[in-house]
């Protein structure tokens, strides 16, 4: 048969006769061989396509690895081909039937992929079948055909709309990315089929496959920003343009109490929690999805949690860094303040990447560390790179404008490198130093008289251009030498650049205006000179100046003008980033990165003026916010913990939903049965069963009433009993859920009893956790429950008395705190290193409490982490009076190494330090305020015998520490 | 999403090409060649690009191009992340990335790229499924594949996407069933003239190698985890568990992976292993310099420092060097003007210690800058941030594995500036 078939064939495709001839042989290796030279071909870019015809017989070859290669073939010339690839169709109608769900996959996708507008109807009746097949790796394939159908004929768009609501209805985690993919690229604009399925998403998203994440993110930040309130409203207008501003933080609190709080919708803060955890995705992609829905929907005070992630990107693939650090210039004010170092250049660095750090490094710095910042920039001058260089001038520059209180000193360092020997260096300084003295003239004439001196070295026109340009406008200054740089460069006239013959021209202009006595003949001379210039530009603002400056009979009124005309006062230049201007696109977005809108780009909606209410009823799925907890308070503990338990019961529930699945490797006790289909409100039954759980919901469920109907507490219950009880069952709970709880059971206190504070009673502790708003304060998270059975209105704080130094940062206020409910707030407190109390009245709408917070010395400081050896040499100092040892007997309990550790963190907020020998512990931490390192050192000898040594550099806190670890270690 | 992929060399040929879409013509890529051009170093080719109805996103590995057409809006780290990927799974499969490799495997890779995106959206990426799906070669394997004329797909059909655990296939069985991991820290550090850190932070990675029969769930824990300051970890990690007891617990991909990197912050001391005297100085006059360098033990925990070798990039002016290397050997590059020392393990006793003269092109002014001095090194047994394993637990299988630990320190990005 070949025979036959290359006789027709015209010469240029006689080489693949022997192809053809292995396609049409009966043996499967010549037809793989052949094959596998064509698609080598195809990869090559070479055109095959002459043998279609021999190619799309084998279509239905049993050898599975030829069929492959058949397919790859199809889906790359069916488009060419036509007529002859619908041939093939009837193979892939036959596949759809078959009985393994991974051929009914693969016919689905080549079929799909063949760009063939006859095959239309066949493509949507076999993805419509798709998308109900049992098996979720098909319906997954069906999810990917859609936009491709889409792209082929958009007229099936509503037909594709069912499907795709269909698909999202969809629990698997294999088809929710995909499903959302054709969303966005069939129907964005079709919001309203999100509602149904966005909790379901939401609690998928940990367990979708990482491209898959990226997309549903994306998503769904543009949902919140259609759906859910402006978190930072109550902060002055316009969420991420306030983010800016750095001296917000002060005012907050007063903003507040006059404004009606905002509270935060309880599926807005789902969509946070559950995104948080995937900033430790190893796929910079996703990071950068999760880091962008935080800056665009998050309160202002929780964007920061991206700052660490975001620079964790930096040091990963060198092309990752790069397009990130563009894309996050935005970003950087404040939040990565603390990863400053992160950002200083290696001289081996590519000089993009110089530059964009050196434009992270500028927009970082502030008063407080410029000093370091301008230190740093000093290395970079020296650099071998010149442009970079240049770069770190113009940073300077920028650097200076930005904070007043270096202008000088950089001014100064500037001049410095005036004499400097490379040419480039000193104009690029020249050029800056020239937009610093337009700010300050008058301060700064003996720079302008250093530089003016420069002209007889500097050949860099743009320098000498603007050294003359410097001098010219503030000639007044610099009365005795621009006459006589006038003269100079008079001289020198005609050899000198253009731009820099211009700037004569003005030189002498400006000169006759204000001193026409001593050069009214330089500027004629010059003048004259230029009239007869190669260049006309020149020529013709000789004339024109000449006209203008040198009265004549005929000289119109503009002359008379003349002196304002040239000695306007001129607005000094705004030194900006380059990089400006690009914040109203999505972060992270093509479009954002090239600062112009890409096809395909979804603009983010503002934030709507009010909550689309009635649509929040049909966010239905998985039942997950009945639960609704005072938002604002992202420090409370019980109610994430919570959640986290939740979340993990939900986390197993779509694999076992899927009938394929039979490995699971959940290995939670948990029924499945309480998870049941209808869960838009918590059945009963799962109430009774998960009687655990809902006491925490209980004690959290205040000021919103829950969707679920299945709770209506009695208001006054003793709440002294209960809260002892949610104790006792929070050591039940899965240690896994205690989010906060992590290593040791924080001790609480009493602020308030609840007959004193008739009915509110106050409990407090110290989290530990770093108070944000302040790091040298310590944290104290205060949970206040209403006893009472009327509603407590306007909680806040008032009156704060404090020891000389001490400091507070009040928690914010509590505008209403129903009866049987409960709160929790953080405040921040700097204690000073000392254990004096903090002295306050708390305040009610009708009633004021005195109290008090007294910390443990064990609460003023934080950990840090030293190696063994740091441990030594930070000892070794810390000598003599600064070192306190008390022997002690060990209590009977507390006699193995991991009990002494859990023993002292929890007396202290130290960490342990990693050490050789088991015979001793070491923990250290730094006091809180000062920074003063505390080591503590417990040896341990025979028979429970021990020996404890406190070094500190501040004795009373080493002398009290050395009391409590005693008692902690001997009771 | 990605519309098509070319492949192109150093020298600017394209070797391969797959659409996922219509077909797009390669002259795309004049754009790009344009840019290159004008960028002179790889490195500094912008890696996206905007032509005419086109976006063309690009990154350099292995001395190739991975260059792909993007038509509409898509999250550039998106399309960069994958293309890591798709080369980090021909790394996988072949060993090496690099021209010779990809055209040998031809249709291997076609089929990789066939498999990993469909209609431009990534579909399987997993090493894992992909693997089981399209064999990697092996040497026995093409030797069999050229006898039997079978090549590399898979006859059986995969199981791995309909499992719950992608990243896992079903069925897995050794004999030997063994788990190692490596904890590598790297060193990133900034010291200044006189020695001191202007900067230094600790990169670590926990790689593993997990041959284990069936479905191990594994606990590992260390005896410091409040060390670490930023992690991120492997698909496979419970994050839930992580944030509550600091273990991680995992079902484990079969074979190599990295299960998580960690971040060792600057706030933190780091200890710096060496120390660095050096002393480089050009002269005004006569055209010549000095360099002295002797490298000492600073922090090593006892261990001893091996592999080191400091690299110096000279001024361009420097034409040749005469030095002696008290240890080692060096070279110096005369085209690029790169020093090399290579010094091997450092003895504390004897330091080692390179001095001499380097000659400078005539007439030509005196650097302003001394170089600075990139240091590598490796330290056997030792994480230099004190970071221990504690235990590895199995669960959900009965077998008793082998289970081991090994630590290095290295160098990264380890500068001296003079």
């Amino acid at each position: 048969m070949s025979v036959y078939i290359h006789s027709h064939m015209d010469p240029a495709s006689d080489v693949h006769d022997d192809l053809k001839e292995m396609l049409d042989s009966n043996k499967d290796s010549l037809k793989l061989e052949a094959m596998k030279r064509i698609v080598a071909m195809i990869a090559r870019g070479k055109n095959a396509s002459d043998l279609f015809p021999a190619v799309v017989k084998n279509v239905a070859c049993k050898n599975i690895e030829v069929k492959k290669l058949v397919y790859v073939y199809l889906v790359r010339y069916a488009e060419e081909q036509q007529d002859l690839a619908l041939l093939s169709i009837s193979t892939f109608q036959r596949g759809l039937k078959d009985p393994n769900q991974l051929i009914r996959a693969s016919a689905l996708r080549v079929l799909s992929s063949i760009r063939v507008t006859i095959i239309v109807p066949i493509m949507m009746l076999a993805i419509k079948e798709a998308a109900s097949d049992m098996s979720p790796y098909v319906r997954k394939t069906a999810a990917h055909a859609i936009p491709k159908l889409y792209s082929l004929d958009p007229e099936q768009k509503d037909q594709l709309i069912e499907v795709i609501e269909k698909l999202l209805a969809d629990k698997t985690t294999l088809v929710a990315g995909s499903v959302v993919m054709a969303f966005e690229e069939v129907c964005p604009e079709r919001i309203d089929l999100i509602h149904k399925n966005y909790r379901k998403l939401c609690n998928l998203l940990i367990d979708v496959e990482e491209w898959g994440q990226v997309v549903i993110i994306n998503m769904l930040t543009r949902y919140a920003r259609t759906q859910f309130l402006n978190p930072n409203i109550n902060e002055g207008g316009g969420g991420e343009k306030t983010f800016y501003g750095s001296d917000e933080e002060e005012d907050e609190d007063e903003e507040e109490k006059e404004k009606k709080p905002y509270v935060m919708d309880p599926d807005h803060r789902l969509l946070l929690r559950n995104t948080k955890p995937l900033l430790q995705s190893r796929n910079a992609a996703v990071v950068m999805a999760v880091a962008q829905l935080y800056f665009h929907l998050a309160p202002k005070a929780e964007v920061g949690v991206i700052a660490k992630a975001l620079v964790r990107l930096l040091r990963s693939h060198r092309f990752t860094q790069f397009t990130y650090l563009f894309s996050h210039l935005y970003v950087s004010q404040g939040m990565f303040e603390p990863y400053l170092k992160s950002f200083y250049i290696r001289s081996t660095d590519p000089t993009q990447i110089k530059v964009l750090k050196l434009e992270v490094l500028t927009n970082l710095a502030n008063e407080t560390n410029i000093s370091t910042i301008l230190r740093e920039f000093q290395t970079y001058i020296k650099s071998m790179d010149k442009d970079f260089v240049a770069a770190t001038i113009q940073a300077i520059g920028r650097c200076a404008t930005n904070i007043g209180e270096v202008r000088d000193t950089c001014l100064n360092g500037l001049v410095q490198l005036l004499s400097n020997r490379d040419e480039l260096v000193v104009a690029e300084s020249v050029v800056v130093i020239k937009k610093l003295l337009q700010m300050q003239p008058e301060k700064h004439s003996d720079i302008i008289k250093h530089m003016a001196k420069l002209t007889d070295n500097i050949q860099v026109p743009m320098a000498r251009a603007s050294i003359l340009w410097l001098i010219g406008e503030y000639c007044e200054h610099v009365p005795k030498i621009a006459p006589d740089v006038l003269r100079k460069m008079a001289k020198s006239f005609t050899n000198e650049e253009d731009i820099v013959k211009l700037q004569i021209i003005n030189l002498a202009a400006k000169l006759y205006l204000t001193n026409s006595k001593q050069t009214k003949l330089l500027t004629q001379y010059v003048l004259n000179l230029a009239k007869y210039d190669q260049n006309y530009d020149i020529r013709d603002r000789a004339r024109f100046i000449r006209q203008l400056i040198v009265p004549t009979e005929k000289s119109g009124a503009l002359s008379k003008y003349a002196k304002k005309l040239f000695l306007a006062l001129k607005p000094a230049p705004v030194l900006e980033s380059p990089f400006k201007d690009r914040d109203h696109f999505q972060l992270g977005s093509l479009s954002h990165l090239l600062n112009a809108k890409a096809g395909g780009y979804q603009e983010l909606p503002d934030w709507p003026e009010a909550a689309p209410d009635p649509l929040r009823a049909q966010r239905g799925g998985e039942g997950v916010c009945a639960g609704t907890f005072d938002l604002c308070f992202p420090f409370s503990s019980e109610q994430s913990s919570e959640e986290e338990e939740r979340k993990h019961e939900r986390k197993s529930k779509p694999r076992k939903s899927d009938s394929e699945s039979e490995s699971d490797e959940e290995e939670e006790s948990e029924s499945e049965s309480s998870q049941s289909e209808s869960e838009d409100s918590e059945s009963e039954a799962e109430v009774k069963k998960k009687k655990k759980v809902m006491i925490h919901r209980k004690r959290n469920r205040y000021r919103k009433k829950p969707y679920g109907a299945a709770e209506s507490k009695p208001p006054s219950k003793p709440v002294k009993t209960e809260s002892k009880k949610e104790k006792k069952e929070m050591s039940l709970l899965d240690l896994d859920d205690c989010e906060f709880f992590s290593s040791l059971a924080l001790k609480n206190y009493e602020l308030l009893h609840r007959i004193t504070g008739e009915g509110l009673s106050v409990e407090y502790c110290f989290s530990r956790q770093p108070f944000s708003p302040d790091g040298n304060m310590v944290a104290v998270q205060m949970q206040f429950t209403n006893n009472a059975t009327s509603d407590t209105k306007n909680l806040h704080m008032e009156d704060v008395k404090l020891q000389s130094g001490m400091r507070v940062k009040e928690f914010p206020e509590i505008e209403l705190l129903p009866a049987g409910e409960t709160a929790t707030a953080v405040m921040g407190i700097d204690f000073c290193d000392s254990t004096q109390a903090a002295n306050f009245q708390l305040c009610t709408h009708t009633r004021k409490f005195f109290v008090s917070i007294q910390p443990p010395v064990g609460e003023l400081m934080r950990p840090v982490f030293l190696t063994e050896n740091e441990f030594k040499k930070e000892q070794g100092q810390l000598m003599g009076m600064n070192e306190i040892t008390e022997r002690l007997t060990l209590d009977v309990k507390c006699r193995n190494e991991h009990a002494i550790v859990q023993r002292v963190t929890t007396a202290a907020n130290l960490s342990r330090v990693p050490c050789g020998s088991d015979k001793e512990c070491r923990f250290a931490g730094k006091t809180v305020t000062s920074g003063s390192l505390v080591l503590v050192t417990v040896a341990t000898k025979e028979e429970g015998a021990a020996q404890l040594t406190v070094n500190c550099e501040k004795m009373v806190i080493g002398t009290m520490l050395v009391k409590d670890i005693l008692l902690a270690l001997t009771q | 999403m990605i519309h098509s992929l070319f492949l192109i060399n150093h020298t600017g040929d394209i070797f391969l090409e797959k659409h996922w879409k219509s077909v797009i013509s390669r002259s795309v890529c004049d754009y790009f060649f344009e840019a290159k051009e004008k960028a002179v170093d790889p490195e500094n080719v912008p890696p996206v690009l905007q032509t005419p109805h086109h976006y063309l996103i690009t990154i350099y590995r292995g001395k190739l191009f991975f260059l792909s057409v993007i038509q509409t809006e898509v999250p550039p780290l998106f399309v960069i992340e994958f293309l890591h990927r798709v080369a980090d799974t021909f790394q996988d499969y072949f060993g090496e990335c690099s021209e010779v490799i990809i055209k040998d495997n031809v249709v291997t890779v076609y089929e990789l790229l066939e498999e990993m995106l469909d209609n431009g959206f990534p579909l399987a990426t997993e090493s894992n499924v992909l693997k089981e799906m399209i064999r990697p070669p092996t040497i026995l394997r093409s030797v069999v594949n050229t006898l039997t004329g079978s090549s590399n797909v898979g006859d059986t059909l995969p199981t791995g996407q309909l499992s719950n655990i992608p990243w896992r296939r079903a069925g897995v069985k050794y004999t030997n069933n063994e788990a190692y991991f490596d904890v590598i820290e790297e060193i990133d550090a900034i010291l200044d003239k006189s020695g001191t850190t202007v900067f230094a932070e600790i990169q670590g990675v926990i790689e593993a190698c997990v041959r284990l029969t069936g479905m191990p769930d594994l606990t590992l824990s260390f005896m410091n985890p409040r060390l670490l300051d930023d992690v991120s970890f492997h698909p496979c990690v419970r994050f839930k568990r992580w944030e509550s007891e600091r273990v991680l617990s995992f079902i484990p991909p079969d074979g190599n992976f990295t299960l998580m990197t960690y971040h060792v912050s600057s706030q933190n001391l780091v200890a710096i292993p060496v120390y660095v005297k050096q002393n480089i100085s050009f002269f005004e006059t006569g055209n010549c310099g000095r360099l002295d360098i002797t490298i000492g033990p600073k922090q090593t925990m006892g261990k001893t420092v091996e592999g080191l070798m400091v690299t110096v990039h000279m001024p361009k002016a420097v034409l040749s060097t005469n030095l002696t290397a008290s240890q080692g050997n060096y070279t110096y590059d005369l085209a690029t003007k790169v020093l090399v020392w290579d010094v091997g393990k450092l003895n504390p006793q004897k330091l080692p210690n390179l001095r001499g003269s380097l000659s400078m092109q005539a007439g030509a002014p005196k650097p302003e800058e001394n170089p600075s001095l990139n240091i590598d090194l490796k330290i056997q047994q030792l994480a230099i941030s004190g970071l221990k394993v504690s235990r590895l637990d199995m669960y959900g299988e009965k077998y008793k594995p082998f289970k081991g630990v090994k630590y290095v320190t290295k160098a990264g990005k380890f500068q001296v500036r003079t």
